[in-house]
């Protein structure tokens, strides 16, 4: 459902992604791992057109994200995006987070947002944060309002970018259930994490990138104890 | 001077507050338009477009380089050489919500630059077109950041309407400069009181203001 042939992204001189390649099948859930300034967030940053790519093809369900014609807000209600600084809107409340783009967006009537956005708290176990603001949570908690408000839109696929690498260690786990719990529901997700647990334990494929490419890719059992490139060696030796 | 001189305060106060009355209305217009003007351009002055880029950023070097009285006398005087005739009041309505603009504009571009560039991505991310997101997310808070500078310009531009008795509109320092020209004295009661009429309204505006800044600070 995620196509990438040969993207390339440069930031003026700088090449930051070298030709990436590769596809991503509904219901998958592919972790990326990789070195600082590998090109993670920005590969991640072009599947939803934060970033436009230099050169090279992005499609979603099969429509040209670089086309001039695709109209990218479209595309973007079905491709949802969780950062690592969760960037909930802090002048509203947890609910008006997870309605404003449903409404706005799609046009769903406020009594419909509102019930969409209970039932989704529910399911990432804040209910009794409904009227909170976002400075009044914790950071695993608003993280969680962040994904619910990204499922909000209905996305067919879900991009997370280091999702819990700003939050205190005792906060991880709250996330990544949530996570867990979304794939085991079948949703397709690209997650940048070194969560190796959750890689193992819910990653489909993973992928090594390293100076803007993908080096290696396979399931996680294979990848993270046979790693065949030095390159991957090396880095997984670092954090493992 | 003498403390009779006092005793013109009753004669001089009904056509004064009637002046104040033109000064607080002409001041309130010239706000809301003035906000408007900013608002937009401040905009401009972000986007990526070189020509409206360019064209806002020379609106508001002009603007701010040259005097306001300056500018309300363009308005008034020089725009009739080219047909345009605006009465006292529109005339001062106009050079000062477009000299508003421009200085409300510098603030209004402070504002979005101050809000972390990740909540543009987040509502971007949503679907939300770059308006919607500029409409709903972006700008409300950058508002509140800039509550106190735009309650600063209002008091500047309610001194600064004094101003527009060079023109002839009807506000307070023009009452009091005919009054003084009329009774051939007492200006100390007269001026005293416009000052103090001024200082009346600026004295709990600059409170408010002082009050939404310590709010800010705290951070809540
Ligand atoms: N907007 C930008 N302008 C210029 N350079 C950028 C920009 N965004 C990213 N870069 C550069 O691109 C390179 C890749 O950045 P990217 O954020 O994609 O790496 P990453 O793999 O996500 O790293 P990290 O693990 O630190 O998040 C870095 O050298 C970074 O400095
Ligand atoms: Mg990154």
């Amino acid at each position: 459902m995620i196509e990438l042939n040969n993207v390339h992204k440069y930031f003026d001189q700088l090449h930051v992604l070298k030709g990436v390649t590769n596809r991503v099948h509904r219901g998958e859930v592919v972790v990326i791992i990789g070195p600082s300034g590998s090109g993670k967030s920005t590969l991640l940053r072009c599947i939803n057109y934060l970033e436009e790519p230099t050169e090279g093809e992005i499609r979603v369900d099969g429509v040209k994200l670089n086309h001039s014609g695709t109209n990218i807000n479209r595309v973007r209600q079905d491709v949802g995006m969780v950062f690592q600084s969760f960037n909930l809107f802090p002048h509203m409340s947890v609910t008006d987070n997870i309605t404003l783009a449903p409404k706005k967006v799609r046009g769903v009537a406020e009594a419909e947002a509102k019930e969409t956005a209970l039932e989704l708290l529910a399911k990432v176990g804040l209910s009794d944060k409904a009227t909170a603001y976002p400075r009044q949570l914790s950071g695993g908690q608003q993280q969680r309002v962040a994904i619910a408000r990204a499922l909000a839109m209905r996305p067919r696929v879900l991009l997370f970018d280091e999702p819990t690498s700003a939050l205190d260690p005792e906060m991880i786990g709250e996330v990544l259930d949530v996570m867990k719990a979304l794939a085991d529901d079948g949703m397709t997700m690209i997650v940048v994490s070194h969560e190796m647990g959750f890689a193992r334990e819910v990653g489909d494929r993973v992928l090594f990138m390293d100076e803007g490419q993908i080096v290696e890719e396979g399931c996680p059992e294979e990848l993270f104890s046979r790693p065949q490139n030095p390159r991957t060696q090396a880095f997984l030796s670092k954090i493992l | 001077m003498r403390l009779s001189d006092w005793l013109v305060l009753p004669e001089i106060l009904p056509l004064m507050l009637s002046g104040l009355k033109v000064t607080v209305t002409i001041t309130f217009f010239s706000v809301f338009t003035g906000l408007l003007i900013g608002t937009i351009v401040g905009l401009a002055r972000l986007s990526r477009n070189r020509l409206l880029y360019i064209l806002t950023t020379i609106y508001v070097e002009v603007i701010r380089g040259t005097p306001l009285m300056v500018q309300l006398f363009m308005t008034y005087y020089a725009l009739p050489e080219i047909g345009i005739h605006l009465p006292p009041m529109i005339a001062g309505w106009v050079t000062f919500s477009v000299n508003s603009g421009a200085y409300v504009s510098e603030v209004v571009r402070a504002g979005i630059q101050s809000i972390d560039k990740g909540q543009m991505e987040a509502a971007r991310s949503l679907g939300m077109s770059w308006g919607q997101s500029m409409r709903y997310v972006v700008l409300p808070q950058a508002f509140r950041n800039i509550m106190p500078p735009l309650g600063n310009e209002f008091i500047m531009l309610l001194k600064d309407s004094s101003l527009m008795s060079v023109i002839a509109v009807p506000e307070v320092m023009r009452y009091a400069g005919l009054m003084v020209g009329r009774k051939g004295g007492y200006a100390l009661p007269i001026y005293a009181t416009s000052g103090l009429l001024y200082l009346m309204l600026t004295l709990p505006l600059s409170m408010v203001v002082r009050r939404a800044e310590r709010r800010l600070a705290k951070g809540d």
